[in-house]
């Protein structure tokens, strides 16, 4: 591994023939996650040719485009689909994907429950903003009650998805959740769910000022850094507080770590043996 | 080098569906995504026990129809020959991932083996009713290839033929067939490796620092790496320029779109594929396609001991229709048949190649239930 810091390493990894400036808007967590996820793939030591990021649709899903990895952009919700295929036919690669919280749990919320279930070795990376940033701010699965969006002018009625609990329940090997915030655990956590066997998902807190932060008074950027800083705290510590307490935070670090097989390892080997292989 | 040895051919009692499982083996299929629905499962239940018998084979069971061609087309950007197998309603569900592979020129072959519809329909009983919807089904404008067969030898030799065309034109390609043929039991041949030709698609010999994923070449068609062999480049569903990055210019919009269509219709030839009988001299030919190609095949016998000229005109391919061979049957014959398990949906476009020239007269059956040759001899026997 070459030591590299900051901009030069950044620069190591973005793509040169492509157009910049990128769709982000200033101050979205979506860039953050993308510098955790190339210092990351760099501290593994990993060569380019043997990640695969695979997005979905959404602000998030166009992450892929800016990286020099073997990347795909797939459809609305379906990422992990595409991924399945690509680590069943090349199990040696390591296939990272990236979706939002409307991309993950509504529209492609059956595939993120199969995918933990079968246990494919893919890293899910869930970028949480709670909120549908690319078409205009309606709300997600994840859009917590009583908070205001385009389709919920009346406030949220509806009950909202925890990701960590939906993925720990679907048997996912490795689930953990950070935030753009808490940047230098970010990149373990995403290190860790990389390396890793079988389904590893961690969810990413990330603010969207522009579609959720105006209807919700988080007018700026910073004002949602700041709520992730007093909000989101370390599991060892959220486990500590009043059940009155800890309706007003939330738990981040890693909730499950297992290291059973992915389903490609186990396929393959199953395969061998009927081939006549030991 | 010398030539391999010439081996008996093995000859094998199967169904349609089997037959589909031995010619996507032949062509080198290694990968099967997808999610039972009936009258399909076969060639689902086939490749799970066969797969894993071959080197590098892989079979999986996925959520959905939607998941299965997405997993289809991501085991094809990573390199393999790889389908899925499914009927009407889960046809239904892939059509978005459809439009993904037409525009991302990823070769994947689908089978549908059609069932009666509208929705869950008659899930037993043979139909042709998902003809347009092969044509048409996802959305924007596309060119498409669509193949059929009509008997159990024909399911094996055409499933081949599809994955070939899809190798040679990095495109989506469908096969259509339905109950009747898929569910049919026959005694069909296995030819030898020598007897038919396998097609790879061109992978890219310049230094990845060189290599433009979606540039133009002397046949519309860019060559393909495989994920991981070094040439790293972005697969977008959104309209892409020569480097696969998104784009809205005008120019390379059109340039692509125009490109997707070139690659395939420059080579109508090589794509549309049909069998003719007793066209010659014939007045009447029926056109047909599927299991009633056979019925139809029967008729225009029996037509002919009664002393009608009649032929047949029988479609492998449904799409791009061919016109060629339906021009040069109608500067002799005076009339044209064609019967369908649906309203009209192929007949559709024999009016439309026809634009008046000639009589066409359908015969169109929705109950279920096959177009028996009688049916349509006695067609033949009043034009
Ligand atoms: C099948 C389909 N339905 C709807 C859309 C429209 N659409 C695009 S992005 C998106 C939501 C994105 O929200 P999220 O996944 O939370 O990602 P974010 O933009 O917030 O990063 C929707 C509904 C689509 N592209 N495809
Ligand atoms: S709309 Fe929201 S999620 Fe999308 S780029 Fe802007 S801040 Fe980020």
């Amino acid at each position: 591994m070459v030591d590299m810091k900051g901009t030069q390493l950044i620069h190591e990894y973005l793509r040169h023939n492509k157009k910049f400036p990128h769709v982000f808007c200033a101050g979205c967590g979506h860039g953050i996650v993308l510098g955790s996820l190339i210092r990351s793939i760099h501290g593994l030591g990993l060569s380019k040719d043997e990640v695969c990021v695979v997005a979905g649709i959404g602000c998030s899903g166009r992450l892929a485009a800016y990286v020099d990895f073997n990347t795909v952009h797939t459809t609305h919700g379906r990422a992990l689909t595409f991924a399945t295929g690509i680590k069943m036919a090349k199990p040696n690669m390591h296939v990272i994907v990236v979706m939002g919280d409307g991309d993950s749990m509504a529209i492609g919320g059956n595939h993120l429950i199969h995918a933990a279930r079968r246990n494919i070795g893919v890293t899910a990376l869930i970028l949480n903003n709670n909120i549908y940033g690319m078409t205009g701010g309606q709300c997600s699965p994840t859009t917590p009650a009583g908070s205001f969006s385009m389709t919920t002018p009346l406030g949220q009625m509806e009950q909202s998805f925890d990701c960590v609990e939906l993925c720990s329940a679907a048997k996912a090997n490795y689930v953990a959740r950070g935030t753009v915030f808490h940047v230098k655990k970010l990149d373990k956590m995403i290190m860790d769910g990389i390396s890793n066997p079988g389904f590893g998902v961690v969810e990413i807190l990330t603010p969207c000022h522009t579609q959720y932060g105006r209807k919700n008074k988080y007018r700026t950027p910073v004002d949602m850094y700041k709520m992730l800083k007093k909000d989101v705290i370390d599991i060892d510590r959220y486990e500590k507080l009043s059940e009155a307490d800890k309706a007003k935070k939330v738990p981040s670090g890693v909730f499950v770590q297992k290291d059973d097989s992915g389903l490609e390892e186990k396929f393959y080997q199953m395969a061998a043996k009927c081939q006549g292989g030991a | 080098m010398a030539r391999p040895r010439k081996k008996r051919n093995k000859e094998i009692f199967a169904l349609g569906n089997e037959a589909v499982v031995e010619g996507a083996l032949l062509a080198g299929c290694t990968f099967y995504g997808g999610y039972p629905i009936t009258p399909s499962s076969e060639i689902m239940e086939i490749m799970a026990q066969r797969l894993p018998l071959i080197p590098n084979g892989s079979f999986i069971q996925m959520e959905d129809e939607i998941a299965g061609l997405g997993s289809v087309i991501g085991a094809s950007l990573a390199g393999r020959k790889a389908m899925t197998a499914t009927s009407g309603p889960g046809f239904s569900l892939m059509q978005e991932h459809l439009g993904y592979g037409c525009i991302t020129e990823t070769p994947l072959v689908i089978v549908n083996v059609m069932r009666g519809g509208p929705s869950t329909g008659l899930p037993t009983s043979p139909a042709q009713g998902d003809v347009q919807q092969a044509r048409w089904g996802t959305h924007g404008d596309h060119s498409i290839i669509v193949l059929s067969a009509s008997n159990v030898q024909e399911c094996l030799d055409n499933t081949i033929e599809a994955f070939n065309l899809a190798e040679k034109y990095r495109t989506p390609v469908i096969l259509l067939i339905d109950e009747i043929t898929a569910h049919t039991r026959e005694k069909i041949i296995i030819p030898n490796p020598d007897e038919y030709e396998v097609f790879n698609r061109i992978v890219p010999t310049m230094p990845p620092e060189w290599y433009k994923p979606y540039e133009e070449t002397v046949r519309g068609v860019p060559p393909m790496p495989a994920i991981g062999s070094g040439y790293r480049f972005h697969v977008t569903g959104l309209t892409h320029d020569t480097n696969g990055f998104p784009t809205s210019r005008p120019d390379e919009v059109r340039e692509l779109n125009e490109r997707l269509f070139r690659k395939i219709d420059q080579f109508l030839h090589d794509v549309q594929l049909v069998d003719e009988v007793d066209t010659e001299d014939a007045d009447v030919v029926v056109i047909a396609y599927g299991t009633v190609a056979r019925s139809a095949e029967l008729a225009v016998k029996q037509a002919r001991d009664l002393g009608v000229k009649a032929g047949l005109l029988k479609l492998s391919t449904l799409f791009p229709y061919p016109r060629k061979a339906t021009e040069k049957i109608m500067s002799k014959a005076h009339t044209l048949v064609v019967p369908e398990m649906n309203m009209g949906q192929m007949s559709r476009e024999v009016k439309r190649v026809n634009n008046g020239q000639v009589s066409v007269r359908t015969i169109n059956k929705v109950d279920g239930q096959i177009i028996t040759p009688a049916e349509i001899l006695k067609v033949l026997t009043r034009v």
